[in-house]
């Protein structure tokens, strides 16, 4: 492996482009840092993490600031710098894997959200995690996850990117998992962590198809980067099963994995039970980033996943679509549905979030399959900021109501929790998609104009709008629950401390100010994404049914707010009473409460196949093994018996013997000393005559 | 048969009588008048051999039995003093008995 | 082979026979004086005088009577107890028996490389000083140390007793 860092040679990358690395590394280091820190030093491991994250976050801004100058200017916005990693030797084909980040539009805004929000996230959590013995591990674990996540966002090759993608998996275990004394705490990280993995496998299927078809796992270098023109048609031109080309199965294997961290369906059993972890996690992880990591690989391998249909410069989709476009599509609009359906009936405040955000997910994966990069793109950073404010106002409430988290022991606390209630409305109501306001109306809307302008069907246009209205009735249900009506838990509530509440305000403000980037009048925001120039507009609005699609939404927003408003509004019930759509619909709730059943399906299926195989080999890992090595060790036992058999008895003994023989000849022979004279003299007389009889016979002849 | 194999004869006879007295009796005065015996025997034999033997002028055969006859004498000298001291000693003269020596 | 030497011999075996087979000691030690007279004579019957003669000055005259002076020393004259024969009899004269056998047996074999008879020497005195003063001069010195020795042994036996005893 040869260490040689070229540059790109005749062009000349910014110096913030240069610098760019650090942005993940600071995070990264801060962490292995912190992992050295004892736990009484909490002061020193809260401030490298807020340190380090903070000296990302003004890099990320410096270096947002210079591609928005690039783009202003009209001049390239794209700045990478690659450095060769591994040379493979001519023996196996030659040819080597790079490595390498990325500056564009794109990676921008990402690091811009990522960082900030982390930020906002990272001095919450000093206040919510204040009261807990391992504050320091919480931190050094945040700054990795963090690290790794921006390493995700600027990484310019398919290789880096999923390398940082596991160490995201890697934090997301810990961090779920961070009460681990908890069963339920250790069961969900160890089911995330899984889920994951199986999403990974075909990801890592898809990489080393890539590699072997285009030869690199860049994604732009000058050309010669794999998501760019001359790899990508000769990919097409490949063909793979199923009548798909090798650019659809590359790209369907690469979507298996951004389902897995992004939960989608089937892969989203995760998510929920996620939950166990700290809220200041749910919300940084399961909100903002990591869930998103999944929708960016997807924005980020665009190009490929489009490849044979018509984009523009920037990536938007102009006309026609691929199959993997189509599939991107379909799943996410299912899992839209889905997901909004399952959060009607939960009961845990954080429950019902999670399932929104697998809602929502599935909203960013339609936007990117129908409408392109900018679309989902838009989507998915108004959703980090009013997700992740959601739950931190949840942990809020939560904190407030003394770790109490079922939403039928909350009540009344709009006027308890008077600023937490405020932020967690306005989050709320850019989650619906209240119009004109809030954030979440735009960048849902942009969704459900690529969705109706959708050449394939229109069945997921009627999809969305159907979780719209959803979402709006779930979200009603939980704030009346919590926020109006009666108090039903047992002790009192209270506000919760300055540092956990004003984050939420900084949030609150950015679910209502980032819509405007993205309106039809002034589409800042699509504009930065495909590079292209823009200019206020008022006439935006006059495209044909726009304004349509905007009252229809609108409406459906209002339908669903009436709705739960209706069942659930100032209705002050006691804690056990039944909810009111349970009362009228029994089975129904039961289906929905159960969470359709989808984690009971796979107990039974793949965790049962898989508990029986782990028996077949615990089996032959202890009779067959186990009992050949048994075996070996029982005949080399055998053969030592006989051989202490074979000293003590032939060898100890024959010397033994022999040695009692000659004490026992010894004894004989002493017999002739008898003592005696006249014995001796009769053995004399004996000899004398052998003696004479010898002498005479051999003188006879 | 010769008067030289009479002789020889005769004293092989007294020879094995003393040596059969001298292995058998216990008395040990009686074991050392065996081998007096024995030793008078060889005297006859010697004798015998010069009387009839090829050169009697050099008188070989006589001076030999003289001398026989003087180491005979000062061995039983010595031997039954011998016999004395050990009947001090053990109170006994019976060989049986005599067997510290016994190995 | 005449009369005279068939009666000598038998005196002779009958003597050491006695001397053998007596119980009582003293009688044992007087029937070796016979036996000793025997071959004295036999001595004398064949033709050597000196032999003869020295053979009674000495053996009978002085080795008979130191027996008996032993036996009566060491109260021999006692018959012990459990008889005068050792237990294991029977082996001693069984390997008497086979000597004398292997000698007869020596004897009779090579009678035929015997002389038949020759005359009888005559043998002087003088010539037998003067064969020990010349040709055996050596063993008679020899002789003489021995019977010294002999004298100064016996004298030392008897004596470190005496004082022992004491």
């Amino acid at each position: 492996m040869q260490e040689t860092i070229s540059f790109t040679p005749f062009l000349s990358v910014s110096p913030i482009a240069e610098i760019l690395w650090l942005i993940p590394a600071v995070p990264m280091i801060a962490a292995g840092v912190g992992a050295l820190l004892k736990q009484p030093k909490r002061k020193a491991a809260a401030a490298l993490a807020i340190g380090s994250m903070s000296f990302s976050l003004l890099l990320s801004l410096a270096a947002f600031v210079h591609v928005v100058a690039a783009w202003a200017h009209g001049a390239a916005v794209r700045e990478t710098v690659n450095f060769s990693w591994i040379q493979v030797g001519t023996q196996f084909g030659g040819g080597q894997v790079d490595l390498g980040w990325v500056l564009d539009p794109l990676a921008a805004v990402m690091l811009v959200m990522v960082s900030f929000v982390g930020l906002l996230i990272f001095i919450y959590s000093v206040g919510y995690m204040a009261h807990d013995e391992n504050f320091t591990r919480f931190f050094c674990f945040l700054s990795l996850f963090a690290g790794a996540m921006l390493g995700v966002v600027i990484s310019n090759s398919l290789l880096l990117l999923f390398m940082c993608w596991e160490i995201v998996g890697l934090t997301s275990y810990l961090l779920i998992g961070f009460w681990y004394q908890k069963p339920a705490a250790a069961a969900a990280a160890k089911k995330a962590f899984l889920t994951t993995r199986i999403g990974d496998v075909f990801f890592l299927l898809g990489i080393v198809w890539l590699f072997a078809g285009t030869g690199t796992l860049l994604f732009y270098n000058h050309g010669a980067g794999s998501m760019e023109a001359q790899a990508l048609t000769g990919l097409l031109a490949q063909h793979a099963a199923l009548g798909l080309t090798a650019t659809g199965a590359i790209a369907l294997l690469i979507f298996a994995g951004a389902a897995g961290k992004s939960g989608q369906f089937p892969l989203h059993v995760w998510l929920p039970d996620a939950m166990e972890g700290p809220t200041p996690v749910s919300a940084l992880i399961h909100a903002a980033t990591m869930v998103a990591a999944g929708v960016y690989l997807v924005a980020r391998v665009y190009p490929l996943m489009a490849a044979g249909a018509h984009l523009t410069h920037g990536g938007m989709l102009l006309s026609g679509t691929t199959t993997a476009l189509t599939v991107v599509t379909w799943v996410g609009a299912f899992t839209a549905v889905f997901a909004a359906l399952i959060a009607v009936a939960q009961n845990d405040i954080k429950r019902i979030l999670a399932y929104s955000t697998v809602s929502q997910l599935g909203y960013m994966m339609a936007g990117l399959g129908m409408g392109g990069v900018a679309v989902g793109m838009f989507h998915l950073i108004t959703h980090a900021f009013f997700k992740s404010l959601l739950f931190m106002g949840a942990g809020s409430v939560i904190h407030g109501c003394h770790e109490e988290q079922d939403v039928r022991k909350m009540g009344g606390l709009k006027s308890v929790m008077p600023f937490t209630f405020l932020t967690y409305a306005v989050g709320m109501l850019a989650l619906c998609g209240f119009p004109l306001l809030f954030s979440g109306f735009w960048s849902k809307d942009g969704i459900l104009e690529a969705a109706q302008h959708w050449s394939v069907a229109k069945t997921p246009f009627y999809m969305l709008v159907f979780g719209a209205l959803l979402t709006a009735f779930y979200m009603t249900r939980q704030v009346s629950y919590v926020f109006f009506g009666r108090w039903r838990g047992h002790k009192t509530a209270h506000e919760s401390p300055a540092v956990m509440v004003v984050p939420l305000g900084i949030l609150a403000f950015f679910a209502i100010a980032l819509g405007l980037i993205g309106t039809p009048a002034w589409p800042w925001f699509h504009a930065f994404l495909d590079d292209r120039a823009v200019s206020f507009d008022i006439h935006g609005f006059m495209e044909p049914g726009l304004v349509r699609l905007m009252a229809t939404s609108a409406a459906v927003v209002f339908l669903g707010l009436g709705l739960g408003w209706m069942l659930y509004g100032s209705r002050s019930s006691q804690a056990e009473e039944p909810d009111a759509l349970e009362k009228s619909a029994p089975m129904l709730w039961g289906w929905l409460r159960d969470r359709l059943y989808v984690d009971e399906l796979y107990g039974v299926t793949v965790i049962a196949f898989y508990a029986w195989w782990a028996r077949v080999a615990d089996w032959l890992d202890r009779r067959v093994w186990g009992g050949a090595v048994a075996g070996v060790a029982w005949g080399f036992g055998l053969w030592a018996k006989l051989n202490r058999f074979l000293d003590m008895n032939w060898v100890d003994g024959s010397f033994d013997k022999s040695c009692e023989e000659l004490g026992v000849g010894g004894g004989l022979l002493a017999r002739i000393e008898t003592g005696r004279v006249q014995t001796y003299l009769r053995i004399l007389a004996l000899a004398v005559v052998a003696l004479v009889a010898i002498l005479i016979w051999s003188s006879r002849a | 048969m010769t008067p030289l194999a009479g002789y020889l004869l005769v004293a092989a006879l007294v020879f094995a009588i003393g040596l059969a007295g001298a292995l058998t009796r216990r008395n040990a005065i009686l074991v050392l008048i065996g081998i007096e015996l024995m030793l008078n025997a060889a005297n006859l034999n010697l004798i015998a051999f010069w009387r009839y033997g090829p050169h009697p002028e050099l008188l070989t055969g006589m001076i030999f039995a003289i001398f026989s006859i003087a180491v005979a004498a000062a061995e039983a000298a010595v031997g039954l003093g011998l016999v004395i001291s050990i009947h001090r000693h053990a109170h006994t003269t019976d060989l049986d008995a005599t067997n510290r020596m016994k190995g | 082979m005449n009369l005279i030497f068939y009666l000598i011999a038998a005196l002779t075996v009958a003597g050491s026979l006695a001397a053998m087979l007596l119980k009582n000691t003293v009688h044992c030690a007087l029937a070796l004086t016979v036996a000793l007279a025997g071959l004295a004579l036999l001595f004398l019957n064949l033709d050597a005088q000196f032999a003869g003669f020295a053979q009674i000055m000495v053996y009978i005259g002085a080795v008979a009577i130191l027996v008996v002076f032993a036996i009566l020393l060491t109260k021999g004259s006692e018959t012990p107890k459990d008889g005068v024969f050792s237990r294991s009899w029977p082996m001693g004269l069984v390997i008497a028996a086979a000597v004398f056998a292997v000698f007869g047996w020596a004897v009779l074999q090579s009678v035929s490389w015997l002389p038949q008879a020759t005359p009888a020497p005559t043998v002087t005195v003088e010539e037998i000083g003067n064969a020990l003063m010349g040709r055996y001069v050596l063993p008679l010195e020899i002789v003489a140390v021995l019977l010294t020795l002999a004298l100064i042994g016996a004298v030392i036996v008897a004596l470190h007793e005496k004082e022992g005893a004491e």
